[in-house]
């Protein structure tokens, strides 16, 4: 099963969430943690994994060779990210617009194309203590495109049968989210009771529902904030499957790289609740 | 000459558009006879690419000369390829038919 965590505004806690439910569950079943948040991967702060793999992310970028190019913009046309454009007399290359996607040298009437690989980052892997099968991808700074990046990671190793999978998504409501949340079995989105956790949770749902994917949510930082995110999801039926406190002795914990399993040993068994609620509710949408 | 302004409406007296790839319109001038064209210009919409699909669109109409308030490093890099000519509003553009007369009066800086 694979669970994404994810919500909208930056800071609401999906790596809090995403960690400590890694550490509760470790224990008892084989966890594996995909950071996915490429452009600032900090999972491993909490998790402490040893990396013992690391491998290139590359995209594979168009090369013209003026020699075979008739110029007839067949591959500026074909090229959803506008990275090719026809100038006087040769085809430009903006390297940082292409996704790699390949589209310009499969429909090159003239072969012209040759595709040379373009390092944009690293994947890396390695184990914790408690077990658990650590995956980030890292984009390198100046590096504009995260979602290439987390498509090889996702598709870097193949977890057993059994294993639960948990996606720590980027922030945002973009490519990258989507790309994160594409096979995903659940949705657990993380807001906090403010205007600028609804807004984003509302943007988040309108993802997950476009993408047929069922969802809960983790309300963090309860108790700031106003009531417009309870009476939200009241309105909605969406499922609110644990509340975390504003609390000072959870804040220190975290800016000291613990999880919410090693600050408050209760949360293991609260989260291990939360994990069971969410194979209740996979189960109950698949049967719909 | 033919240049292209980047404007807010699709009129020759529409307040010009200081952005250039996410302009509405690309309005294409014939410094001569005054006679125009506008464009809708279909990159505003893009997620990402949009200053090199309006410069390709610019340079697909075979202008000399382009005028907007700036160019990203992409679309000054396509037409400068190109060999168009960029140029910069002043703080006296308001609208695209002033953009035309100080242009002509060669009053607008180039683009670097």
């Amino acid at each position: 099963m694979k669970i994404a965590i994810a919500s909208g505004k930056g800071g609401t806690g999906k790596t809090t969430i995403a960690t400590s439910l890694a550490h509760s569950l470790a224990g008892s079943i084989k966890v594996w943690y995909l950071d996915c948040d490429v452009e600032a991967p900090n999972g491993h702060l909490f998790l402490n994994p040893i990396f013992t793999e690391q491998v290139d992310a590359v995209i594979r970028i168009p090369q013209i060779q003026p020699e075979s190019c008739t110029l007839c913009g067949k591959c500026v046309e074909v090229c959803q990210f506008h990275a090719l454009a026809k100038v006087a007399k040769k085809i430009l290359v903006f390297n940082q617009l292409c996704h790699g996607c390949g589209s310009c040298t499969w429909n090159c009437p003239e072969g012209a194309i040759v595709e040379i690989p373009n390092p944009i980052g690293v994947l890396e892997a390695g184990l914790t203590k408690h077990g658990i099968h650590f995956l980030q991808g890292v984009l390198t700074i100046s590096e504009p495109m995260p979602t290439p990046i987390i498509r090889q990671l996702k598709k870097w190793k193949t977890p057993p049968a059994q294993a639960l999978t948990l996606l720590d998504a980027p922030p945002g409501a973009s490519c990258s989210v989507v790309e994160t949340l594409r096979g995903a079995d659940f949705a657990l989105l993380v807001t906090e009771p403010t205007p600028f956790g609804l807004h984003d949770l509302k943007q988040m749902l309108g993802i997950v529902d476009d993408m047929h994917i069922p969802c809960g949510v983790v309300i963090n930082r309860d108790g700031i904030g106003n009531d417009q995110v309870d009476k939200f999801l009241a309105e909605k039926q969406i499922p609110v499957l644990l509340r975390v406190p504003f609390s000072k002795e959870l804040a220190e914990g975290i800016a000291a790289g613990q999880t919410l399993v090693d600050i408050l040993p209760d949360y293991r068994q609260k989260l291990q609740h939360l994990f069971e609620e969410i194979i209740h509710l996979v189960k109950v949408s698949y049967a719909k | 000459m033919n240049i292209i302004i980047s404007a807010l409406e699709a009129d020759l007296e529409s307040p010009i558009c200081e952005r250039f790839g996410r302009a509405p319109y690309f309005l294409s001038v014939d410094t001569e006879t005054m006679a125009w064209e506008a464009h809708a210009n279909q990159a505003t919409m893009r997620a990402g690419g949009a200053g090199v699909a309006a410069a390709q669109f610019v340079i697909d109409q075979k202008v000399e000369a382009v005028i907007s308030g700036d160019f990203g490093p992409n679309a000054a890099g396509a037409l400068r390829a190109a060999t168009i000519a960029m140029y910069l509003f002043n703080d006296d553009t308001k609208t695209v038919n002033q953009a035309v007369e100080l242009f002509k009066e060669n009053k607008l800086a180039n683009f670097a």
